[in-house]
């Protein structure tokens, strides 16, 4: 069975932050988004709970570019997170979920997978 | 061709090392190899069993794995003594059955020397070498109150303060009139006695124990030949090593007259085919009791089995760096200036503790030896100058000497010769570490794992990294100064361009002196500049993206995402009042409450959202932020002064509290403390600062550039006897220039010792005006602090700014589900997870 999308309105464009991320609450947990309005598009999203810590402070972290791709260090430990992969850059075997996210007039949406237990049988 | 057999009896560190070196070796294709350890534990570090007592297990100490062994196709017997050797049949015989073989190794290693003495037999008299000799000593210590360790050589000591690990009343008896008498002379010796004393080990000198008997207040008393006796609870003997070679002896091979399995510079016995190695060889009469020279032998032997005509052992250095019971100790070469015409140049400073004796050649060209008490900081110059031959300069008593009296700096890693041996563990040459970097090894880590280099005893590991360091810039290897990937100028570049351009965001600087869009490195540390030169607020939208999570917030996070808030309390001086403020917030918002080193009150444990409620109540009642989360002033801690004390000499608290208003918010490189005391008794620590008041009679005098933490350092007396207004004026002009030139996160002790001139030279550029900027020091100083504003206040006080501090911007009630509490001791605390 195929996993359906459901494009949560999180927040408005008031909410975010230049540069800099925040956090909201969906149904799949704590999630951070960031706005990064040098990149194109200029919305992130990854889970906002850093896997070295179990904190939930992403968000929280200062976001930049490393090697040509768009990061956050974890406010905790400074491990770095590529935002579009979620991959850990000083240890690939490390990766946080990312999740799709859009601008809809002033909301802000996240695609968050309609039953996590379907979207993993699927 | 069917393989030959080769065992090698004994698994300890050298039968080790000597299996690492075989089996990587062409010949191991040739033979079977059977090990046979009589401990039931593979072979582990003895040099560091001490650390068994505090918390270490076999693993920790474990030389290598039952993998490793059976990767290398090696039969291991553990737990199985050999117990016969028949030369003529080459074979051997244990309990469970008898074995071939064609090359035999004895690598039995010796065991500890229990003195003749009637009672030596009695429960609770223990020696100190294995790891079952040292749970024999952890069972005996319980229901124990002291032990005794008979022998204040280097293995005594080091089992004095297994014992004292244990938690007992540990004591020290030697035979000798003084400590590690191979090692030490008298003067060293002495020094040694009152720093291992003053740790609270007893040492008793010149005393021979004649028996051990019952004792009255405690389970043994030993009597002593001068009548008197000591009453102790267990007793470990540690009186020196008899090579083990029972073996060998009933074998009929050579050995010496005082033991010892006799061997030739092939390492091998008076039977071709049997070769000795470590502690149970007798070479030239000698016996070597310490681990680098048994790995020697070890790998002589592996090269002699390799038919390496060459190989040969010709003797070891028996040179040791130790820290006994937390004192450095050092003897190099001839310590005892036996070489005839030898003069020595003695150093001793009773006050600081430091005894150093260099003993130098007829010819005062060359260093034969030297002895290092309480400070080993001079030890790998020495070791270098003593094993290469270096020729001394020509004032060589500068090398023991303190820096501060002309003391030369150390040998630099260019002046040593290729041949020069930097880890002796493994005999890892600078011309070795060479050939690594030629070979494509570009970094420490790369060069440690060529060439296996300080991963033996670990004591040449800050010059090994000097040599690669050196190594490596003179190929030409860049040593960046960058800040980061996006800025190609060091923090002091960056600030001047901020300054002169008059450039007030980051966006402006990172367009047109970097590229890309900045991280966690450049940004904070452009932030601290920003604020240091223009000092807006760190939340003004264009400052928000820079700052760590810590400055976005105001407040400290901890590890569980939550955060500590630290108000002001300027010079540790509170109110009644306030305090009871303090405590009725903590209260209300269940914030674990701890009083802080630096004389304020640390409240543990606010959600992001909680945040600015709490500062409401803070700032209501008085409180300004304490900016514990920022690289800026932290407190200025006071003792009580004139006021009170009937010590003191001035108003230590009011000095305190017009530092701490006047510097308070600055953004720094990192950063920095204070402290004022009233008098010379210095109760309030101020020589441990960055910036150090402590009165005298006629002002005050000001110390600089001291800190606590990893690497604690004395601060350096600056100025003295200055009036109220000196003192701030030159504080100012210091922390100022700090401020401008320093680099990131380099706290004010790093700063000046990298500054050319160091000391003298700040004292130019403050106190004499050489470079004539302190007009403007003063100036931008004092635009600073007419912009001080509370962040906290301004914060709470803008709706816009307030937003940040929702913990989930669309579910206001949502609390963090990570966050799961505890209570201990009547506080609330994190339920620790590992993640």
């Amino acid at each position: 069975m195929k996993a359906r999308t459901c494009w949560n309105a999180v927040c408005t464009i008031d909410d975010l932050v230049p540069e800099s991320g925040i956090a909201v609450w969906t149904k799949d947990g704590p999630v951070a988004v960031f706005y990064m309005p040098h990149w194109l598009p200029a919305l992130f999203a990854i889970s906002h709970t850093d896997p070295f810590s179990g904190a939930n402070v992403l968000a929280r972290g200062i976001t930049g570019d490393l090697k040509g791709a768009p990061v956050v260090a974890s406010p905790l430990y400074k491990q770095h997170f590529n935002l579009k992969t979620g991959v850990c850059l000083e240890d690939d075997s490390v990766m946080v979920k990312t999740y799709p996210v859009l601008l809809d007039g002033n909301e802000i949406r996240l695609g968050i997978p309609e039953d996590q237990r379907e979207a993993v049988a699927a | 061709m069917s393989k030959k057999t080769l065992v090698v009896i004994g698994n300890g560190m050298v039968g080790h090392h000597f299996l690492e070196q075989f089996t990587s070796s062409p010949a191991a294709d040739d033979y079977e190899i059977i090990v046979f350890g009589e401990e039931k534990q593979l072979a582990y570090d003895r040099v560091h069993l001490s650390e068994y007592f505090d918390g270490s297990t076999h693993s920790d100490l474990a030389m290598g794995t039952l993998e490793w062994y059976t990767g290398q196709g090696i039969q291991l017997h553990l737990n199985e003594q050999v117990t016969g050797i028949d030369r003529e049949t080459r074979t051997l015989v244990t309990p469970r059955g008898s074995y071939h073989y064609d090359e035999l190794v004895l690598a039995t290693g010796s065991f500890p020397f229990v003195p003749p003495i009637k009672g030596n037999d009695s429960p609770h008299c223990l020696v100190y070498r294995t790891l079952d000799d040292l749970d024999s000593i952890r069972s005996s210590s319980e229901g124990a109150r002291t032990g005794v360790v008979v022998g204040g050589g280097l293995l005594g000591l080091e089992a004095a303060n297994a014992l004292k690990s244990l938690g007992l009343q540990a004591e020290v008896v030697e035979f000798a009139p003084r400590l590690m008498p191979v090692q030490l002379d008298t003067d060293g010796g002495a020094l040694l006695r009152r720093k291992i004393e003053e740790l609270g080990v007893k040492v008793h000198t010149e005393k021979a124990t004649t028996a051990i008997t019952e004792g009255e207040d405690a389970r043994l008393r030993m009597n002593f030949s001068d009548d008197s006796f000591l009453e102790t609870d267990l007793i470990v003997f540690s009186a020196g090593i008899r090579p083990q070679d029972a073996l060998a002896r009933a074998s009929g091979l050579e050995i010496g007259e005082r033991g010892g399995i006799v061997i030739d510079n092939h390492c091998t016995t008076s039977d071709p085919h049997i070769h000795a190695i470590g502690e149970c060889a007798l070479w030239e009469q000698k016996i070597f009791g310490l681990v680098a020279p048994g790995y020697t032998m070890a790998r002589t032997l592996s090269a002699v089995l390799n038919s390496d005509q060459e190989a040969a052992f010709t003797g070891a250095d028996m040179s040791t760096k130790l820290k006994l019971l937390g004192v450095d100790v050092g003897s190099i070469g001839d310590a005892h200036a036996q070489t005839p015409g030898a003069r020595n140049i003695r150093f001793n400073d009773e006050q600081a503790g430091h005894y150093r004796r260099m003993v130098i050649s007829e010819d005062g060209k060359t260093l034969l030896g030297a002895i290092l008490v309480g400070d080993n900081s001079h030890y790998d110059t020495l070791l270098q100058y003593a094993l290469n031959g270096i020729t001394l300069p020509a004032n060589p008593e500068a090398l023991i000497l303190p820096e501060s009296q002309g003391g030369a700096p150390a040998l630099g890693p260019d002046a040593l010769p290729e041949t020069a041996s930097i880890c002796s563990c493994h005999n890892v040459t600078k011309g070795d570490i060479c050939c690594a970097i030629d070979a494509g090894c570009s970094d420490l880590g790369s060069v440690k794992a060529e060439t296996r280099a300080s991963t033996g005893c670990g004591g040449c590991t800050a010059l090994l990294k000097n040599v690669v360091d050196c190594e490596l810039e003179k190929r030409g290897v860049e040593v960046s100064k960058d800040l980061c990937e996006h800025f190609p100028y060091s923090r002091q570049e960056l600030f001047h361009l901020v300054k002169v351009n008059g450039i007030r965001t980051f966006r402006t600087l990172i367009t047109q002196h970097g590229k890309g869009h900045g991280c966690d490195i450049c940004k904070p540390a452009v932030a601290s500049i920003l604020a240091s030169c223009w000092n807006d607020h760190i939340l003004a939208t264009d400052h928000v993206p820079l700052q760590d999570t810590n400055d976005t917030f105001m407040a400290n996070m901890q590890k569980n995402g939550t955060y500590s808030i630290v108000p002001r309390i300027p010079g540790g001086e509170i109110t009644p009042d306030k305090l009871i403020v303090l405590g009725e917030v903590a209260k209300e918002y269940d914030l674990y409450t701890k009083i802080t080193g630096g004389q304020r009150v640390d409240l543990f444990g606010a959600t992001l959202t909680e945040l600015p409620e709490i500062w409401e109540k803070l700032i209501a009642a008085g409180f300004e932020t304490g900016h514990a989360y920022g690289k800026s002033l932290r407190t200025v801690k006071s003792c009580v002064g004139k006021t009170w004390c009937r010590y003191g000499v001035q108003d230590s608290v009011g000095m305190a509290i017009r530092l701490e208003n006047r510097y308070k918010g600055l953004r720094a490189p990192h950063k920095f403390k204070m402290a004022v005391s009233g008098c010379t008794r210095e109760c309030a620590e101020a020589q441990s600062k960055d910036f150090g008041v402590i009165a005298t009679e006629n002002g005050w005098n000001l110390y600089v550039c001291g800190n606590g933490g990893m690497r604690p350092r004395h601060a350096d007396l600056f100025a003295t006897d200055l009036s109220d207004e000196e003192l701030i004026r030159t504080i100012d002009r210091v922390v100022m220039f700090y401020v401008r030139t320093a680099d990131r996160l380099q706290r004010t002790s790093v700063w000046m010792e990298n500054l050319e001139g160091g000391l003298d030279y700040l004292k130019q550029v403050v106190l004499e005006d050489s470079l004539g900027i302190c007009a403007e020091l003063e100036e931008h100083m004092s635009n600073v602090i007419d912009t001080y504003q509370c962040e906290w206040k301004t914060a709470v006080e803008d709706p816009e700014k307030r937003k940040r501090f929702r913990e989930f911007v669309n579910e206001p009630e949502q609390k963090d589900p990570v966050q799961q509490w505890t209570s201990e001791r009547g506080q609330r605390r994190p339920v620790l997870e590992s993640a």
